[in-house]
C-alpha cells in the first residue's frame, strides 16, 4: 500500500469512526482521531497479522493499552477484513460485542483493555513468551501519554529492559491532552524520552500523522539489539477535524447534527484535494 | 473414636513439590514470581528449571499482567505471590487481564489468611474470597491438606479457565483416605453425621474435625464435616444435602466473616428455602489481634474447642 493510499484511508477511517460514534451516540472522538493513523500504519504496513493468520501462534501482536480509542481500532480491523463493517452498526448497543473498549469477543483483538496501565505488562508477557519459544514475532503496544501516570506502566518498562525484549515496541500517542487538560497541567510526565532511556529503552520520535516517516520508523525496530523500543508519536488530539483539534472537550464528546455535517464536509473536501 | 491425623508438610511445600514433579515433562509450565521464590519454596524449582521461572521483582501488578500475556501465548502460568499482595495490589489486573480477558492463569496466593501472623494486617489476606468471588470467570480454591493441595495443582495445570488457589505455610495434618475423590467444585464429606454440619475451607477443616470429635465424645452428637475446598463455584448439592439432613449449619473460614464462604453458603441456603440455624465463624470486622496464626485462631474461636462451643450455643437455640 502506497503512502497516497494510506492518506486516502486516513480520511476514510476518520469519516467512518465519526459516523459510528455519531450513530452510537458515544465514543472517544478526540483520541481516536489522534491515534488512527498509527493503527492504520501498523495494520496496513507493519504487522504480520490479518484475518487469515489471527490464530497462528507466530503472528505479530498489537495491544491497545489506551483502550478507550477503540473506535479507531474497530474501523481499521473492519477494513482489514477481521469482521464485516456493518457489525459496527451495533456499536455500544444492548447485547453487542462491540463495546466502548476492546474485548476478545471481537475478531482481531488480542486483549481486553480499557482500564489504563494494563497493556504494557500483558505485552511484556507476550514478548517474553516469544523469547522463551525462540520465535521472532513482534509485539506492539499503543499507550496514551495521559496513561503514563499509571505506575504499572513503569513496572512493565523495567521488566521489558530487564529481559532485553527487543521484540517489543511501545508507541506513545503523544497528543499532550487528557480529559482534564494538558498532560503537563495534570501531571507532568515529560521528558518522556529521558525517562524511557533511563529505564533501558531505546527511543525514537515520529510525526504520528506522517505515514512515510511512521512506516520507516515502525519497521526499523528494534532500534538497538537487546533493548525494547519506544516510539513517541507526536499527534494532535482530534486530528483532521479543525474544530476538534487540540480541544480537550472532544475527548469523549459526540458532535451534534450540525457539527457532524461540518466535520464530514471538511473531510470530504480534504479527500477531493488529495484525489 | 478419635481418628489419628498424622502431620504432613506445609501445603506450600506440597505445591512446590507437585509443580517440580510436573514441570520436567511439561515445558509449557512457567512459574512467575515477585521476589517470592524463597517464600514460595521455589528455589529448588528455579535451580532445576531455570528456563521455566520468571522473576518480576516486587511488582504484583506487573506479575499478573505479564502472566496474562504469557498465558495468551499458550504457557501454563503459575503466578506466585503472597496472597495479601496478589489479591489486593493486583486486583484490577486479576479482574481485567486474567478473568475478563479469559486467560487461564493459575494465581497462587501463598501464606494466605493469617499465616504471616505477627507480621500484621498488611500481610493478612482476609479479603481475598470476598474480592475474587465477585469477579466473573474465576474459580477460588483453598485446599485443606497435602492431598487437596496436590490435586488442586495437578488439575489446575490442565484447566482452561482462570483460578486462584491459596494456602498457608504451616504443616498440615492428613485428612483424607487413599481413595478420596477430588473434583474442583465438589466439596468432600470428611465425616458423617446428621445433628449438625460444619462446613469449613482451607486450614479451618482440621479444627472443624476436632470440634466434631469433641462434640461426639462430650455430647454424643453426630457431626457432618465438609471440606469445601472450592469456595467458588460453591457445591450446591453438598450444601442442600447437609441442610436437608442436619439441624443446623456452621461455616468456618480463615477470612473475614464478610463476603467469604459463610455468606456464600447463607445466600444459597436462604434463597433455596433452607431456613436452618446458621453461624459463620471467621475473623470479625475489627483490627485483627496480633499473634501467630495459631494464637489468632485461638483468639477468634477457630479451634476444636471454640467451634464446639459455637455449635453447642447453636444447638441450644434449636
Amino acid at each position: 500500500m502506497t503512502t497516497d493510499e494510506l492518506q486516502i484511508k486516513a480520511i476514510e477511517y476518520r469519516k467512518k469512526l465519526l459516523y459510528y460514534i455519531k450513530h452510537a451516540g458515544a465514543g472517544h472522538t478526540g483520541g481516536s482521531l489522534s491515534c488512527v493513523d498509527i493503527i492504520s500504519t501498523l495494520y496496513n504496513k507493519v504487522l504480520n497479522v490479518g484475518p487469515d493468520n489471527f490464530k497462528d501462534p507466530l503472528r505479530d501482536r498489537y495491544i491497545q493499552s489506551k483502550g478507550h480509542s477503540v473506535e479507531a481500532l474497530y474501523v481499521v480491523l473492519a477494513d482489514c477484513g477481521f469482521f464485516p463493517e456493518t457489525d459496527l452498526d451495533t456499536l455500544s448497543r444492548y447485547g453487542s460485542d462491540y463495546v466502548g473498549h476492546p474485548t476478545r469477543k471481537v475478531n482481531g483483538i488480542e486483549q481486553n483493555t480499557g482500564a489504563l496501565g494494563h497493556g504494557l505488562s500483558v505485552s511484556v508477557g507476550m514478548a517474553l513468551a516469544a523469547k522463551l519459544d525462540r520465535q521472532d514475532y513482534k509485539v506492539f503496544t499503543l499507550l496514551g501519554d495521559g496513561e503514563l501516570t499509571e505506575g504499572s506502566n513503569w513496572e512493565a518498562a523495567l521488566s521489558a529492559s530487564h529481559y532485553h525484549l527487543d521484540n517489543l515496541t511501545t508507541i506513545v500517542d503523544y497528543n499532550g491532552l487528557q480529559i482534564t487538560g494538558t498532560t503537563s497541567e495534570v501531571c507532568k510526565t515529560d521528558p518522556l524520552d529521558a525517562k524511557f532511556i533511563a529505564f533501558g529503552w531505546s527511543v525514537e520520535h515520529v510525526d504520528g500523522h506522517d505515514f512515510e516517516e511512521m512506516v520507516k520508523i515502525f519497521n526499523g525496530t528494534p532500534f538497538r539489539k537487546g533493548q525494547p523500543s519506544v516510539i513517541i508519536a507526536h499527534t494532535i488530539k482530534g486530528k483532521g477535524v479543525s474544530f476538534m483539534e487540540g480541544e480537550k472537550k472532544w475527548h469523549h464528546s459526540v458532535p451534534n447534527d450540525g457539527l457532524y455535517r461540518e466535520a464530514m464536509l471538511e473531510l470530504d473536501k480534504k479527500m477531493e484535494l488529495i484525489r | 473414636m478419635t481418628r489419628e491425623y498424622p502431620i504432613g508438610k506445609a501445603n506450600l511445600e506440597v505445591f512446590s513439590d507437585t509443580l517440580q514433579g510436573l514441570a520436567g515433562n511439561d515445558r509449557d509450565i512457567i512459574v512467575v514470581t515477585s521476589d517470592s521464590r524463597g517464600s514460595g519454596k521455589l528455589i529448588p524449582f528455579g535451580e532445576l528449571f531455570p528456563d521455566q521461572i520468571i522473576e518480576i521483582g516486587i511488582a504484583e501488578q506487573n506479575l499478573v499482567g505479564v502472566s496474562a500475556g504469557l498465558a495468551s501465548a499458550g504457557k501454563k502460568v503459575f503466578a506466585v505471590s503472597p496472597a495479601c499482595f496478589l489479591t489486593a495490589r493486583a486486583l484490577e489486573q486479576i479482574k481485567n487481564d486474567i478473568a475478563y480477558s479469559d486467560h487461564p492463569v493459575k494465581l497462587i496466593g501463598i501464606s494466605a489468611g493469617v499465616s504471616y501472623g505477627a507480621l500484621g494486617s498488611t500481610h493478612h489476606s482476609l479479603h481475598d474470597y470476598a474480592a475474587l468471588r465477585a469477579i466473573n470467570n474465576l474459580t477460588v480454591l483453598a485446599p485443606a491438606d497435602n492431598f487437596e493441595t496436590r490435586q488442586s495443582i495437578e488439575l489446575a495445570r490442565e484447566m482452561d479457565s482462570p483460578l486462584y488457589i491459596r494456602f498457608g505455610k504451616k504443616p498440615m495434618p492428613h485428612l483424607h483416605g487413599e481413595n478420596t475423590e477430588f473434583v474442583i467444585g465438589k466439596g468432600i464429606r470428611v465425616k458423617d453425621g446428621d445433628d449438625l454440619a460444619i462446613i469449613a475451607t482451607g486450614e479451618c477443616v482440621f479444627p472443624a474435625l476436632l470440634a466434631a470429635e469433641n462434640l461426639e465424645k462430650g455430647h454424643g452428637m453426630k457431626i457432618r464435616v465438609i471440606s469445601m475446598h472450592t469456595v467458588k463455584p460453591l457445591d450446591r448439592d453438598i450444601l442442600a444435602e447437609a441442610a436437608t439432613a442436619c439441624r443446623g449449619i456452621i461455616t468456618v473460614e480463615e477470612h473475614s466473616v464478610h463476603g467469604g464462604l459463610g455468606e456464600a453458603c447463607a445466600a444459597y441456603l436462604l434463597q433455596n428455602g433452607y431456613a436452618k440455624p446458621f453461624r459463620i465463624i471467621g475473623i470479625p470486622n475489627e483490627y485483627t489481634v496480633s499473634g501467630s496464626q495459631t494464637e489468632i485462631f485461638n483468639h477468634y474461636g477457630i479451634t476444636g474447642e471454640g467451634i464446639a462451643e459455637t455449635a453447642l450455643n447453636l444447638i441450644n437455640i434449636l
